[in-house]
């Protein structure tokens, strides 16, 4: 299976099952439109107006080379992988802790729809944290690198908690070897010197939530008294970034159908001097600022507006980092990971703060999906089963997709959301997902002599 | 156009399927964990056993 598509002068062909991305003259492309169906004399009768004879004839000996290499047109040798994939054993790798369900924000768009008010709802005990603990390490088989992911609500609100959670999983990791990497998620309320000062020598990576342009985020973030919330975090953000040296961090936003024209959020995030940056598209129940099908040209308009932007601060030495347009083009993930995806319900579960367990944080509290608890938990439940049956080949939509060694099969929340089913995928999600990766790709084909 | 310049660049210096093999370590990261949090890409994931 190929890809073949134009965008902003290049053309980009990509060759799905072996992962090899070209670069190539119009020429080739069109060639390439008849390769599989005609003979060459048949082309070259075809294209012999538009081309000279003899670059038709270098088109030909170097598609041909590029088969030859299994770069082109390359055989499928993934399917059996999937089926190994079904029957192997998993284990749990990554815990998300839900550790304050209540936050001091009240955001429009919050999946989590029925958060309460600040501190005191929903607060994970230091035993349930320990607890967490001690259930991923028993249940991570001989994996050596865990996660945990502090979550919420605004997991600050619990921050006494979140301290001693490290503590003891770090005695926990000497005895056991493993190496835990925590991350933590905040709205940065909270965030004062002396949480950054711990935050920075323990979490190896934070999520910082700001959504853009001081209008565009205070629309839909703003604590309970109906203020946004801008101005108070913007220091606090980029004093926080500063202090990471400007890596291990994210600031993280969302777009909706009320700025459409998001890259002028990221540029302006850009523009505060924040280096990693993610912005991605709403997702949830249906309401005002939902994204919608008849949106997705001017979105795919607005991404290439980004990448072009991009493109020129790279190479005037003022990049930035987009998380969606992350493509290691050198190495990247093995195949296998590819095929499954995210690890929801199979390598990576959710933990409320009474320590129920979920395919992921957003299926939390969803009582069809809960799949035990930190105390009394087997892996080959149900539910978890039918998470680890879903991969890129587990469906006809991914199994036919250009794309699915990308993004590994999408979201199973929000396919469920859409779908009322894990396996069937979220189709505004995959449309998104394929523009931001051409555009990712585009990007390495404009970058590619001037780096 | 230049008799020498080949028509077709290619990108990468690793290739998918040559992964096939000796992938599946299950070291790396979670994809969902490290930033998006509602959406899943794991082409953008880094592999630990480089």
């Amino acid at each position: 299976m190929i890809h073949k598509y134009e965008l902003n002068g290049f053309h980009i062909i990509i060759d799905t099952n072996s992962g090899a991305v070209h670069v190539a003259t119009a020429s080739v492309c069109d060639v390439l439109d008849y390769y599989e169906t005609k003979s060459r004399e048949e082309i070259l009768a075809i294209l012999g107006d538009r081309y000279p004879l003899d670059e038709l004839s270098r088109a030909f000996d170097e598609i041909d080379g590029l088969i030859s290499a299994g770069m082109l047109f390359s055989k499928d040798p993934y399917e059996n992988l999937a089926e190994h994939v079904k029957n192997s054993e998993t284990v749990v790798k990554a815990l998300c802790l839900l550790v304050a369900h209540g936050c001091n924000l009240k955001c429009g768009y919050c999946f989590a729809s029925d958060i309460t008010d600040c501190a005191g709802q929903g607060m994970m005990d230091l035993e349930t944290g320990k607890r967490a603990i001690d259930f991923l390490i028993e249940n991570s088989g001989n994996r050596k690198n865990l996660e945990v992911d502090f979550f919420g609500g605004e997991p600050l609100l619990n921050f006494g908690v979140i301290v001693k959670i490290v503590e003891y999983a770090r005695e926990r990791e000497k005895e056991t070897a493993k190496n835990i990497r925590f991350t933590l998620t905040t709205n940065g309320l909270l965030l004062d010197d002396k949480k950054l000062d711990f935050i920075n020598k323990e979490m190896s990576n934070i999520v910082l939530s700001l959504d853009g342009r001081k209008e565009v985020n205070d629309r839909m973030r703003k604590g309970h008294n109906g203020e946004g919330c801008y101005d108070r975090l913007v220091p606090v953000f980029q004093k926080a970034a500063e202090s990471r040296k400007q890596n291990n961090y994210y600031i993280r936003g969302t777009f909706t159908k009320f700025n459409l024209d998001f890259a002028s959020d990221v540029l302006h995030l850009a523009d505060l001097g924040f280096k990693q940056i993610s912005v991605e598209p709403v997702i949830g129940p249906e309401s005002v600022f939902t994204i919608k099908d008849e949106d997705i040209p001017r979105i795919r308009e607005e991404y290439i507006r980004l990448t072009q932007e991009m493109i020129a601060r790279e190479k005037s030495r003022n990049p930035f980092n987009f998380f969606h347009f992350m493509i290691d083009l050198t190495g990247g993930p093995c195949a296998l990971k590819r095929l499954g995806g995210c690890g929801a319900g199979t390598e990576y579960l959710a933990a409320t703060a009474d320590g129920e367990l979920y395919p992921c944080h957003q299926f939390a509290g969803i009582p069809e999906f809960k799949v035990g608890t930190i105390h009394d938990f087997d892996i080959n439940n149900r539910i978890n089963k039918s998470f680890s049956l879903c991969n890129v080949y587990s469906n006809d939509k991914c199994r036919d997709c250009w794309g699915k060694f990308y993004c590994g099969g999408g979201c199973a929340a929000n396919a469920y959301a859409e779908n009322g089913d894990i396996s069937v995928p979220y189709k505004i999600g995959c449309d998104l997902q394929l523009i931001r990766t051409e555009c990712a790709i585009m990007m390495k084909a404009a970058l590619f002599d001037s780096i | 156009m230049d008799k020498n310049t080949t028509l077709i660049k290619t990108l990468n210096t690793k290739l998918l399927n040559n992964t096939e093999s000796k992938g599946g370590c299950g070291e790396c990261q979670a994809s969902c964990q490290s930033a998006c949090k509602t959406s899943c890409t794991v082409a953008n994931q880094i592999c630990e056993s480089k």
